[in-house]
């Protein structure tokens, strides 16, 4: 199983949970997982075919839209953070 | 004394006409004592422009483009670097700014503004720097003489960068193999990234972010997020989040063993670039873009805190 990281922002989808776990051995695998455990979450993330625009999914601390998309490998215990898609910084 | 560094006259050096002459040019330095054996991480110190950050670019592009009317003045939603950069141009130019700001912002950030020559109009605090944009965009609807220029979608920030930044590092370094630098309105990867890679069609860009603070983990809802128009995530090889603690020890690692005192976000592309370098072959060049110095963070608890993730964050988030 995976640990994955949930944001202030969609722990009311997550039950209130800071984390929750899925597994998969690909990004894909692994959000079909969530939408099929907790669909309110789920279906925040994933559209059934691609990432929401407004979220980024982080395996070991890089952007999966820059590591292969949703065929991205996720490895045994690694790290993956869902995040608000924002402008970071300041304004 | 002969032989001493800085005690030989250099060859003759410009005098400018106008500070904003004295934008852009910024020098890079090999970080030897922080780059991996046998690859160089040179840093483009861009805290060296007037007002002491990158954004001093940014400002007079947007300025130019804007081509302003007599009568009509500028307005930002900014409390950092951008309000402070517009303030410099706008002052020198001879137009009126007028930079929209969450009521909360810091004290030391209001008052550089107000000594360089801005206005400043609050936004409600509880609705933060979203709330600072929606202001100033209900501001200039109803009010014609204001020309907001929305770093965040305006075209001359990456150009900018295109024509500054970019080729200023493609001038001064035969070959670079990545080039990592802050992702904050993508501006700055952007128009730098397009440049670089005409030049060296192999080369790796790739953004630093930063775990987003407060603003960003206290959104209420997903669809208040913002992606900036300007920032093309296709246009990125890497994508790498830093911790708060990575960003700060290499943000101390810069000024301990390099003498480089800048600002956090720069330890964060310090970080990313240390680790893109060590997956590089041997003789690499790796450009890392320091957004500015780390004179206006000098208040910041992270400085000293041995606990570096509470001390930026109210909340620990995980």
């Amino acid at each position: 199983m995976t640990v994955i990281r949930v944001p202030p922002v969609l722990r009311e989808e997550a039950g209130g949970a800071r984390q929750v776990e899925a597994s998969g051995s690909t990004v894909r695998e692994l959000l079909e997982d969530i939408v099929g455990r907790l669909p309110a979450l789920g279906n925040k993330v994933y559209d059934g075919s691609d990432i929401r625009p407004y979220v980024n999914v982080y395996v070991d601390g890089e952007d999966v839209r820059t590591s292969g998309g949703l065929d991205a490998p996720v490895r045994e215990n690694a790290t993956v953070v869902l995040l608000p898609a924002m402008a970071g910084g300041e304004r | 004394m002969p032989g001493a560094r800085g005690t030989a006259l250099a060859p003759a050096t410009r005098v400018a006409d106008s500070l904003l002459d004295l934008i852009g040019n910024t020098p890079l330095v090999a970080l030897h004592r922080l780059s991996p054996p046998g690859r160089t991480i040179y840093a483009k110190l861009e805290g060296q422009n007037p007002t002491g950050s990158i954004k001093d670019r940014v400002a007079l592009s947007m300025v130019e483009a804007a081509e302003l009317e007599p009568g009509q003045e500028l307005l930002e939603p900014t409390s950092g670097n951008t309000g402070i950069s517009l303030a410099l141009v706008a002052k020198l130019r001879g137009h009126r700014l007028t930079c929209v700001m969450p009521a909360n912002a810091t004290p030391e950030r209001r008052l550089l503004l107000e000594l360089y020559g801005a206005a400043i109009v609050d936004s409600p605090a509880n609705e933060g720097s979203n709330g600072a944009v929606r202001l100033a965009q209900e501001l200039a609807a109803a009010d014609g003489r204001y020309v907001m220029l929305f770093q965040y979608a305006n075209e001359a920030n990456p150009r900018a960068h295109y024509e500054g930044t970019g080729a200023e590092i493609v001038r001064d370094l035969p070959r670079v193999d990545a080039l990592v630098a802050g992702l904050g309105t993508g501006g700055t990867l952007m128009g730098t990234g397009a440049r670089v890679r005409e030049a060296n069609p192999d080369v790796v860009v790739a953004a630093a972010e930063p775990l987003p603070g407060d603003p960003v983990m206290g959104l209420r809802s997903l669809e208040d997020g913002y992606v900036p128009p300007i920032l093309d995530v296709s246009k990125l090889d890497r994508k790498l989040l830093v911790s708060n603690a990575e960003s700060v020890a290499a943000v101390r690692a810069l000024l301990d063993r390099e003498g480089i005192f800048a600002g956090v976000s720069s330890g964060a592309v310090v970080h990313v670039a240390r680790k893109i370098a060590e997956e590089l072959p041997h003789g690499s060049a790796v450009v890392a873009v320091l957004a500015d110095g780390g004179w206006k963070y000098v208040s910041a608890e992270f400085w000293r805190a041995a606990d570096v993730e509470e001390s930026m964050e109210r909340t620990l988030w995980w």
